[in-house]
Protein backbone atom coordinates (compact mmCIF):
# COMPACT_ATOMS: atom_id res chain seq x y z
CA UNK A 1 0.00 0.00 0.00
CA UNK A 2 1.31 3.42 -0.96
CA UNK A 3 1.81 6.29 1.45
CA UNK A 4 2.04 9.03 -1.15
CA UNK A 5 -0.97 11.16 -1.93
CA UNK A 6 -3.44 9.87 -4.47
CA UNK A 7 -4.88 11.71 -7.44
CA UNK A 8 -8.67 11.76 -7.68
CA UNK A 9 -10.59 12.12 -10.93
CA UNK A 10 -13.15 14.62 -9.70
CA UNK A 11 -15.99 14.28 -12.12
CA UNK A 12 -19.08 16.11 -10.83
CA UNK A 13 -20.64 13.21 -8.90
CA UNK A 14 -17.32 12.28 -7.26
CA UNK A 15 -16.67 15.89 -6.31
CA UNK A 16 -20.18 16.23 -4.92
CA UNK A 17 -19.80 13.08 -2.81
CA UNK A 18 -16.32 14.02 -1.57
CA UNK A 19 -17.61 17.42 -0.44
CA UNK A 20 -20.32 15.85 1.74
CA UNK A 21 -18.06 13.04 2.92
CA UNK A 22 -15.27 15.47 3.84
CA UNK A 23 -17.72 17.65 5.82
CA UNK A 24 -18.72 14.62 7.85
CA UNK A 25 -15.21 13.19 8.30
CA UNK A 26 -13.53 16.43 9.32
CA UNK A 27 -16.28 17.47 11.74
CA UNK A 28 -16.41 13.90 13.08
CA UNK A 29 -12.66 13.97 13.63
CA UNK A 30 -12.90 17.31 15.43
CA UNK A 31 -15.53 15.85 17.77
CA UNK A 32 -13.35 12.80 18.38
CA UNK A 33 -10.69 15.17 19.74
CA UNK A 34 -12.99 15.78 22.72
CA UNK A 35 -12.86 12.12 23.70
CA UNK A 36 -11.65 12.02 27.30
CA UNK A 37 -11.57 15.83 27.53
CA UNK A 38 -15.22 16.92 27.63
CA UNK A 39 -16.49 18.93 30.61
CA UNK A 40 -18.41 15.92 31.98
CA UNK A 41 -18.49 12.20 31.14
CA UNK A 42 -22.08 12.41 29.88
CA UNK A 43 -21.10 15.01 27.30
CA UNK A 44 -17.92 13.12 26.46
CA UNK A 45 -20.15 10.27 25.30
CA UNK A 46 -22.58 12.58 23.50
CA UNK A 47 -19.83 14.27 21.49
CA UNK A 48 -18.18 10.94 20.67
CA UNK A 49 -21.54 9.50 19.55
CA UNK A 50 -22.11 12.48 17.27
CA UNK A 51 -18.59 12.12 15.89
CA UNK A 52 -19.16 8.42 15.22
CA UNK A 53 -22.44 9.17 13.43
CA UNK A 54 -20.62 11.64 11.19
CA UNK A 55 -17.69 9.33 10.47
CA UNK A 56 -20.23 6.63 9.59
CA UNK A 57 -21.88 9.02 7.15
CA UNK A 58 -18.47 9.83 5.67
CA UNK A 59 -17.74 6.14 5.11
CA UNK A 60 -20.91 5.50 3.12
CA UNK A 61 -20.34 8.67 1.09
CA UNK A 62 -16.71 7.70 0.35
CA UNK A 63 -17.94 4.26 -0.72
CA UNK A 64 -20.33 5.91 -3.14
CA UNK A 65 -17.53 8.19 -4.39
CA UNK A 66 -15.25 5.19 -4.93
CA UNK A 67 -17.96 3.45 -6.96
CA UNK A 68 -18.58 6.61 -8.99
CA UNK A 69 -14.87 7.21 -9.61
CA UNK A 70 -14.10 3.57 -10.43
CA UNK A 71 -10.36 4.10 -10.08
CA UNK A 72 -9.60 1.64 -7.31
CA UNK A 73 -9.71 4.23 -4.53
CA UNK A 74 -11.59 3.47 -1.32
CA UNK A 75 -12.69 5.16 1.89
CA UNK A 76 -9.27 4.80 3.54
CA UNK A 77 -7.41 6.20 0.56
CA UNK A 78 -9.74 9.19 0.33
CA UNK A 79 -9.41 9.86 4.06
CA UNK A 80 -5.73 9.17 4.58
CA UNK A 81 -3.97 9.78 1.28
CA UNK A 82 -5.17 13.19 0.19
CA UNK A 83 -3.47 16.47 1.09
CA UNK A 84 -5.26 19.52 2.45
CA UNK A 85 -5.87 21.18 -0.95
CA UNK A 86 -7.64 17.97 -2.08
CA UNK A 87 -10.15 18.13 0.79
CA UNK A 88 -13.51 19.64 -0.14
CA UNK A 89 -15.06 20.21 3.29
CA UNK A 90 -16.65 23.41 4.55
CA UNK A 91 -14.18 25.64 6.37
CA UNK A 92 -16.63 25.62 9.30
CA UNK A 93 -16.05 21.92 9.96
CA UNK A 94 -12.26 22.22 10.28
CA UNK A 95 -12.33 25.10 12.78
CA UNK A 96 -10.70 24.10 16.08
CA UNK A 97 -12.82 22.91 18.99
CA UNK A 98 -11.97 25.89 21.15
CA UNK A 99 -14.02 25.85 24.34
CA UNK A 100 -17.23 23.84 24.74
CA UNK A 101 -19.34 26.76 23.50
CA UNK A 102 -17.28 27.01 20.30
CA UNK A 103 -17.80 23.30 19.64
CA UNK A 104 -21.53 23.53 20.29
CA UNK A 105 -22.00 26.60 18.07
CA UNK A 106 -20.05 24.92 15.26
CA UNK A 107 -22.25 21.83 15.58
CA UNK A 108 -25.40 23.94 15.77
CA UNK A 109 -24.56 25.87 12.59
CA UNK A 110 -23.72 22.67 10.73
CA UNK A 111 -26.58 20.49 11.97
CA UNK A 112 -29.17 23.22 11.41
CA UNK A 113 -28.10 23.03 7.75
CA UNK A 114 -27.40 19.28 7.47
CA UNK A 115 -30.77 18.18 8.82
CA UNK A 116 -32.98 19.94 6.23
CA UNK A 117 -30.35 19.23 3.55
CA UNK A 118 -30.45 15.47 4.11
CA UNK A 119 -34.23 15.57 4.42
CA UNK A 120 -34.40 17.10 0.93
CA UNK A 121 -31.79 14.65 -0.37
CA UNK A 122 -34.06 11.73 0.51
CA UNK A 123 -35.79 12.56 -2.76
CA UNK A 124 -32.59 12.10 -4.78
CA UNK A 125 -32.92 10.29 -8.10
CA UNK A 126 -29.87 8.25 -7.03
CA UNK A 127 -31.20 5.46 -4.79
CA UNK A 128 -27.90 5.03 -2.95
CA UNK A 129 -27.82 8.73 -2.14
CA UNK A 130 -31.47 8.69 -1.09
CA UNK A 131 -30.72 5.83 1.33
CA UNK A 132 -27.65 7.60 2.74
CA UNK A 133 -29.77 10.73 3.17
CA UNK A 134 -32.51 8.84 5.03
CA UNK A 135 -29.98 7.46 7.53
CA UNK A 136 -28.11 10.76 7.86
CA UNK A 137 -31.28 12.76 8.42
CA UNK A 138 -32.25 10.76 11.52
CA UNK A 139 -28.78 11.27 12.94
CA UNK A 140 -28.57 14.96 12.10
CA UNK A 141 -32.03 15.57 13.58
CA UNK A 142 -30.71 14.37 16.92
CA UNK A 143 -27.44 16.32 16.56
CA UNK A 144 -29.48 19.45 15.95
CA UNK A 145 -31.72 18.85 18.93
CA UNK A 146 -28.76 18.22 21.21
CA UNK A 147 -26.81 21.27 20.00
CA UNK A 148 -29.93 23.46 20.19
CA UNK A 149 -30.62 22.50 23.80
CA UNK A 150 -27.04 23.36 24.70
CA UNK A 151 -27.28 26.68 22.84
CA UNK A 152 -30.21 27.62 25.07
CA UNK A 153 -28.46 26.55 28.25
CA UNK A 154 -25.22 28.31 27.39
CA UNK A 155 -26.94 31.49 26.22
CA UNK A 156 -29.40 31.54 29.11
CA UNK A 157 -27.00 30.12 31.70
CA UNK A 158 -24.38 32.15 33.54
CA UNK A 159 -22.81 35.45 32.38
CA UNK A 160 -19.69 33.51 31.47
CA UNK A 161 -21.51 30.83 29.44
CA UNK A 162 -23.48 33.57 27.67
CA UNK A 163 -20.31 35.48 26.82
CA UNK A 164 -18.57 32.37 25.52
CA UNK A 165 -21.56 31.36 23.39
CA UNK A 166 -21.87 34.85 21.90
CA UNK A 167 -18.11 34.97 21.21
CA UNK A 168 -18.37 31.63 19.41
CA UNK A 169 -21.36 32.78 17.33
CA UNK A 170 -19.51 35.93 16.28
CA UNK A 171 -16.27 34.07 15.48
CA UNK A 172 -17.87 31.29 13.42
CA UNK A 173 -20.55 33.36 11.69
CA UNK A 174 -18.40 34.21 8.61
CA UNK A 175 -18.04 30.46 7.95
CA UNK A 176 -21.78 29.89 7.51
CA UNK A 177 -22.23 31.40 4.03
CA UNK A 178 -20.24 28.63 2.38
CA UNK A 179 -22.86 25.99 3.19
CA UNK A 180 -25.26 27.42 0.63
CA UNK A 181 -22.81 27.73 -2.27
CA UNK A 182 -23.42 26.04 -5.60
CA UNK A 183 -21.09 25.76 -8.59
CA UNK A 184 -21.30 24.43 -12.15
CA UNK A 185 -20.30 20.92 -11.12
CA UNK A 186 -23.28 20.70 -8.74
CA UNK A 187 -25.72 22.55 -10.96
CA UNK A 188 -25.62 19.67 -13.45
CA UNK A 189 -26.43 17.15 -10.69
CA UNK A 190 -29.18 19.38 -9.36
CA UNK A 191 -30.71 19.61 -12.85
CA UNK A 192 -30.88 15.82 -13.11
CA UNK A 193 -32.38 15.40 -9.63
CA UNK A 194 -29.37 13.59 -8.16
CA UNK A 195 -28.48 16.47 -5.84
CA UNK A 196 -30.53 19.25 -4.29
CA UNK A 197 -29.59 22.91 -4.31
CA UNK A 198 -27.82 23.59 -1.00
CA UNK A 199 -29.44 27.03 -1.03
CA UNK A 200 -32.79 25.26 -0.61
CA UNK A 201 -32.45 24.61 3.16
CA UNK A 202 -31.44 28.21 3.80
CA UNK A 203 -34.94 29.19 4.92
CA UNK A 204 -35.18 26.28 7.36
CA UNK A 205 -31.67 27.04 8.59
CA UNK A 206 -32.46 30.69 9.23
CA UNK A 207 -35.72 29.80 10.99
CA UNK A 208 -33.91 27.36 13.29
CA UNK A 209 -31.35 30.04 14.14
CA UNK A 210 -34.00 32.65 14.89
CA UNK A 211 -35.97 30.30 17.13
CA UNK A 212 -33.03 28.86 19.09
CA UNK A 213 -31.13 32.14 19.47
CA UNK A 214 -34.30 33.83 20.73
CA UNK A 215 -34.76 31.10 23.35
CA UNK A 216 -31.08 31.39 24.23
CA UNK A 217 -31.11 35.18 24.49
CA UNK A 218 -28.19 35.32 22.05
CA UNK A 219 -27.78 37.86 19.24
CA UNK A 220 -27.55 36.66 15.67
CA UNK A 221 -24.44 38.22 14.12
CA UNK A 222 -25.29 40.77 11.45
CA UNK A 223 -22.16 40.58 9.31
CA UNK A 224 -22.65 39.80 5.62
CA UNK A 225 -19.02 39.14 4.63
CA UNK A 226 -18.48 35.41 4.33
CA UNK A 227 -15.46 33.14 4.07
CA UNK A 228 -15.22 30.83 1.08
CA UNK A 229 -12.79 28.31 -0.40
CA UNK A 230 -13.29 24.95 1.30
CA UNK A 231 -15.29 23.46 -1.58
CA UNK A 232 -12.38 24.10 -3.95
CA UNK A 233 -9.60 23.13 -1.54
CA UNK A 234 -8.52 26.55 -0.23
CA UNK A 235 -8.51 25.89 3.49
CA UNK A 236 -7.72 27.66 6.73
CA UNK A 237 -4.40 26.80 8.36
CA UNK A 238 -6.18 24.46 10.76
CA UNK A 239 -6.88 21.66 8.30
CA UNK A 240 -3.20 20.81 7.72
CA UNK A 241 -2.66 20.27 11.45
CA UNK A 242 -5.80 18.15 11.70
CA UNK A 243 -4.71 15.98 8.76
CA UNK A 244 -1.20 15.58 10.17
CA UNK A 245 -2.68 13.96 13.25
CA UNK A 246 -5.42 12.04 11.45
CA UNK A 247 -3.19 10.66 8.69
CA UNK A 248 0.18 10.09 10.29
CA UNK A 249 -0.36 6.46 11.34
CA UNK A 250 -1.78 5.48 7.95
CA UNK A 251 1.07 7.22 6.14
CA UNK A 252 3.82 6.00 8.46
CA UNK A 253 2.67 2.38 8.67
CA UNK A 254 0.94 1.60 5.36
CA UNK A 255 -1.84 -0.94 5.76
CA UNK A 256 -1.45 -0.98 9.56
CA UNK A 257 -4.17 -3.00 11.34
CA UNK A 258 -5.18 -3.63 14.91
CA UNK B 1 -15.25 17.02 37.04
CA UNK B 2 -18.92 17.56 37.73
CA UNK B 3 -20.16 20.97 38.79
CA UNK B 4 -22.53 21.06 41.77
CA UNK B 5 -25.16 22.60 39.46
CA UNK B 6 -25.69 19.25 37.77
CA UNK B 7 -27.94 17.04 39.90
CA UNK B 8 -28.10 13.27 39.75
CA UNK B 9 -30.78 11.44 37.72
CA UNK B 10 -31.85 7.81 37.68
CA UNK B 11 -32.37 6.23 34.27
CA UNK B 12 -35.04 3.64 33.44
CA UNK B 13 -35.28 1.89 30.07
CA UNK B 14 -38.02 -0.17 28.48
CA UNK B 15 -36.40 -2.46 25.98
CA UNK B 16 -39.55 -3.94 24.41
CA UNK B 17 -43.25 -3.25 24.26
CA UNK B 18 -45.02 -5.03 27.10
CA UNK B 19 -42.03 -5.00 29.43
CA UNK B 20 -41.67 -2.65 32.38
CA UNK B 21 -39.10 0.11 32.54
CA UNK B 22 -35.99 -1.17 34.32
CA UNK B 23 -33.43 0.81 36.23
CA UNK B 24 -30.15 0.84 34.30
CA UNK B 25 -28.03 3.45 36.05
CA UNK B 26 -27.64 7.10 36.85
CA UNK B 27 -26.07 10.23 35.39
CA UNK B 28 -25.51 13.92 36.02
CA UNK B 29 -27.37 16.55 34.00
CA UNK B 30 -28.41 20.16 34.47
CA UNK B 31 -32.11 19.52 33.84
CA UNK B 32 -34.62 16.92 32.69
CA UNK B 33 -34.20 17.49 28.95
CA UNK B 34 -30.43 17.19 29.06
CA UNK B 35 -30.79 14.16 31.34
CA UNK B 36 -32.94 12.50 28.69
CA UNK B 37 -30.34 13.29 26.03
CA UNK B 38 -27.51 11.99 28.18
CA UNK B 39 -29.49 8.84 28.95
CA UNK B 40 -29.96 8.26 25.23
CA UNK B 41 -26.23 8.70 24.62
CA UNK B 42 -25.05 6.68 27.62
CA UNK B 43 -27.52 3.81 27.84
CA UNK B 44 -29.06 3.19 24.40
CA UNK B 45 -25.97 3.06 22.19
CA UNK B 46 -26.51 -0.58 21.29
CA UNK B 47 -30.22 -0.55 20.59
CA UNK B 48 -31.28 -1.30 24.16
CA UNK B 49 -34.27 0.97 24.39
CA UNK B 50 -37.67 1.90 23.08
CA UNK B 51 -38.51 4.31 25.87
CA UNK B 52 -36.52 6.21 28.49
CA UNK B 53 -37.56 7.62 31.85
CA UNK B 54 -35.33 9.91 33.85
CA UNK B 55 -36.18 10.65 37.47
CA UNK B 56 -34.40 13.06 39.82
CA UNK B 57 -32.51 10.85 42.24
CA UNK B 58 -33.65 12.95 45.18
CA UNK B 59 -37.28 12.18 44.25
CA UNK B 60 -36.70 8.56 45.19
CA UNK B 61 -37.44 7.53 48.75
CA UNK B 62 -35.39 4.45 49.56
CA UNK B 63 -35.61 1.92 52.35
CA UNK B 64 -32.83 2.09 54.91
CA UNK B 65 -30.43 -0.87 54.69
CA UNK B 66 -30.25 -0.95 58.51
CA UNK B 67 -34.00 -1.67 58.59
CA UNK B 68 -33.46 -4.88 56.66
CA UNK B 69 -34.42 -7.12 59.56
CA UNK B 70 -37.69 -5.38 60.30
CA UNK B 71 -38.57 -4.80 56.65
CA UNK B 72 -37.78 -8.09 54.99
CA UNK B 73 -36.96 -10.92 57.38
CA UNK B 74 -40.56 -11.56 58.52
CA UNK B 75 -41.44 -12.72 55.00
CA UNK B 76 -38.74 -15.37 54.99
CA UNK B 77 -40.79 -17.69 57.25
CA UNK B 78 -44.10 -17.31 55.38
CA UNK B 79 -43.70 -20.02 52.83
CA UNK B 80 -47.48 -20.36 52.55
CA UNK B 81 -47.48 -17.07 50.67
CA UNK B 82 -45.75 -18.80 47.78
CA UNK B 83 -48.08 -20.65 45.42
CA UNK B 84 -46.30 -23.94 45.92
CA UNK B 85 -49.13 -25.87 47.62
CA UNK B 86 -51.31 -26.34 44.59
CA UNK B 87 -51.27 -29.05 41.97
CA UNK B 88 -51.17 -27.32 38.62
CA UNK B 89 -52.87 -29.36 35.90
CA UNK B 90 -50.53 -30.24 33.06
CA UNK B 91 -52.87 -28.58 30.56
CA UNK B 92 -52.19 -25.19 32.14
CA UNK B 93 -48.66 -25.32 30.80
CA UNK B 94 -46.08 -22.77 31.83
CA UNK B 95 -47.20 -20.40 34.57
Amino acid sequence: MATTSIAVAEMPLVLFLLRRADDALILGHRLSEWCGHAPMPEEDMALANTGLDLIGQARTLYDAAAAAEGAGNDEDRYAYLRDAPQFRNLLLTEQPNGDFARTIVRQFFYSAFADPYWRAMQGSADTTLAAIAAKSEKESAYHLRHASEWMVRLGDGTPESHRRAQDALDALWPFTGEMFETDDAERGLIATGIAVDPAGPRGAWAATLRMVLARAGLAQPAGTWMQTGGRSGRHTEHLGHLLAEMQHIARTYPGARW
Amino acid sequence: MTAPATPLWEVFLRSRNGLAHKHVGSLHAADATLALHAARDLYTRRGEGLSIWVVPSDAITASDPSDKGMMFEPTASKIYRHPTFYDVPDDVGHM
